[in-house]
């Protein structure tokens, strides 16, 4: 292969490549500079879910219409300011905030998919946690650890979680660090937004 | 479920009401009687505290107090059944309350069943219910819920139970049973099963679903069956939500309550019954005294927000006791068509709310507050 088919056969590869990766090869679909990032991030999604019909799969859109989530905070504040050159904290982007704000919510609107779900939860006589807490009502999670009697011991959020599972539930208790549980607990505690933190309250 | 063979439970349940039910009716004499004879027993067992109630019949003598009810009627409500092979829970909890009530001595002139027979609207639920009400003694009239409507829009409840929207008359009060539960069709474009708008109805908090409403049809048929009533006539009206906005995002609310409101507003006073929230919940607009109804399934949190003012909570119910925060109960209907409310409570204390706390606005017969506060 002669050095100017070399370069050729890479400058295809690449475009290729960023065609797959970035999904805007084609003319007349770029962003223009003068839009917002969000707004490029969101054109791009937009015109991958277009060309990928079967792919796409809205499960956060779809759950967040069905079950109200309490939103993430904002923190557009860590943008203001002087930036910590060179330092991991204090040197964020406004991709950094983006990516915080979407996974967590990734992971509350997952707990919220599993609380209103008795198959997920393993349940066995069609119970789901929303028919005694809807939008997580009356689950307290700011009131622990405490004390219960019913259990005789100090119970974490998980253990109550638990404790429902095997109970009302009929399902068998989640491992506390499993995928399943981790989410439960973020739906849960994100429900309570801006409830002040009470451990041990009855 | 059959009724031949009584529970230890039951007979220990009919005895005590027997001895309670003549207790009331004392005067001092036979108290006197009472109490010498339930001495002698005491020291015939040697001086033991009996193992059980003393079955002790003593003569009625007491007159009638003079703000005694015309009639009592019993209720049953929101017992969400699925199939009982797949959850025993319920079903069982469904045929307590009919036990509760068959045995109330004597029988109320009816049993009014509050809705939501079912949880997800399936035939052998609504076949099930419809198996364990039978065992009533005393003669059903049945309101329907959106958990008994949405997987067929119906059908099935009404070949079991009749049309939804109807009214009768006994003793001198109208009663009327609305079908409050009609949402907008939020299905059709989203291309949903019938199965799938059954559970999307079935969430509380499923926010796809619309907001209950009774509808311009029922309430043009409400205004022409109620015309023939003068305005002081006693009505009650029933519906399976509450006939006013308390809390839209759990559809504790009615959207075109005010529109109903007015239509009963002429009246000098109107009782509406309402199932769906599973608590104590009381509130009076205006002419209009609103009574909940408890579940046989399982209590509501209250609503985050808009609690009427009348309403004394009941204290959040516990976890670990399945009964608790549930159960049925009583409504005596007065002469003039208002009514006390009696919340029989499986793991508490009964509590009355009578005819004085909503006519009074709240001031006179409290009834007593709960010791613990909801979250």
């Amino acid at each position: 292969m002669s050095p100017s088919a070399k370069v050729l056969a890479v400058a295809v590869t690449c475009a290729i490549v960023a065609g797959l990766v970035f999904g805007c090869a084609e003319e007349g679909t770029r962003p223009s500079a003068a839009q917002t990032p969000e707004a490029i991030v969101a054109d791009h999604m937009a015109q991958w879910k277009a060309r990928n019909p079967d792919r796409a799969n809205p499960w956060v859109e779809e759950e967040k219409q069905r079950h109200k989530i309490q939103p993430s905070a904002d923190n557009a504040d860590v943008l203001k300011g002087e930036q910590a050159a060179g330092q991991t904290y204090g040197n964020y982007t406004q991709r950094d905030v983006l990516v915080w704000a979407r996974e967590t919510e990734k992971l509350v609107v997952e707990g919220s998919r599993i609380f209103h779900n008795a198959g997920r939860l393993g349940g066995t006589v069609g119970v789901s946690c929303d028919m005694c807490h809807p939008d997580a009502a009356n689950t307290h999670p700011e009131t622990y650890p405490k004390f219960q009697p019913q259990m005789g011991r100090v119970a974490l959020l998980r253990d109550m979680i638990n404790w429902c599972i095997q109970h009302p539930v009929r399902g068998k208790a989640l491992a506390p660090d499993s995928p399943e549980m981790r989410a439960l607990e973020a739906y849960i505690v994100a429900q309570r937004k801006g409830e002040k933190l009470d451990y041990g309250k009855h | 479920m059959s009724s031949r063979h009584k529970s230890v439970e039951t007979r220990y349940l009919e005895e005590r009401q027997r001895v309670f039910g003549s207790l009331k009716n004392l005067d001092r004499r036979s108290f006197l009687k009472v109490s010498a004879a339930a001495l002698a027993a005491a020291a015939a067992n040697g001086l033991v505290p009996p193992a059980s109630f003393m079955p002790v019949s003593v003569a009625h003598g007491a007159p009638e107090a003079t703000d005694a009810p015309a009639f009592r009627f019993a209720y049953i409500s929101d017992s969400h059944l699925y199939a009982k092979d797949l959850n025993d829970r319920f079903a069982r909890a469904l045929m307590r309350a009919v036990d509760d009530v068959n045995n109330l001595a004597p029988q109320p002139d009816f049993v009014f069943y509050g809705g939501d027979l079912a949880q997800l609207g399936q035939s052998h639920e609504l076949d099930l219910g419809a198996q364990i009400l039978k065992n009533l003694k005393a003669p059903l009239k049945i309101m329907v819920g959106e958990h008994d409507w949405y997987l067929d829009m119906g059908a099935k409840w009404r070949s079991l139970f009749g049309e939804p929207t109807y009214s009768w008359d006994h003793k001198g009060v109208h009663f009327v049973v609305l079908m409050s539960v009609v949402e907008k069709d939020f299905w059709t474009a989203r291309g949903l099963t019938p199965m799938q708008r059954m559970q999307t109805v079935a969430g509380l908090d499923n926010g796809v679903q619309s907001s209950f409403m009774v509808g311009p049809e029922q309430r043009a048929w409400l205004e022409k069956d109620l015309a023939k009533l003068p305005n002081n006539a006693p009505l009650i009206v029933f519906s399976h939500s509450p006939l006013y906005k308390l809390y839209k995002n759990w559809n504790f609310w009615t959207d075109d309550a005010d529109e109903v409101q007015a239509i009963l507003k002429r009246f000098d006073r109107v009782v509406v019954i309402h199932g769906h929230t599973h608590q104590l919940l009381t509130n009076r607009i205006g002419n209009i005294h609103f009574h909940g109804l408890l579940s046989t399934a399982w209590p509501w949190p209250y609503a985050p927000q808009g609690m009427p003012e009348l309403t004394i909570q009941m204290s959040r119910p516990d976890p670990f006791n399945p009964n608790d925060g549930c159960g049925d109960g009583e409504v005596h209907v007065h002469a003039d068509g208002l009514v006390d409310k009696i919340y029989n409570l499986w793991n508490r204390n009964p509590i009355t709310v009578a005819k004085g706390y909503t006519e009074s606005g709240g001031k006179k017969c409290v009834p007593p507050k709960p010791n613990r506060p909801g979250y």
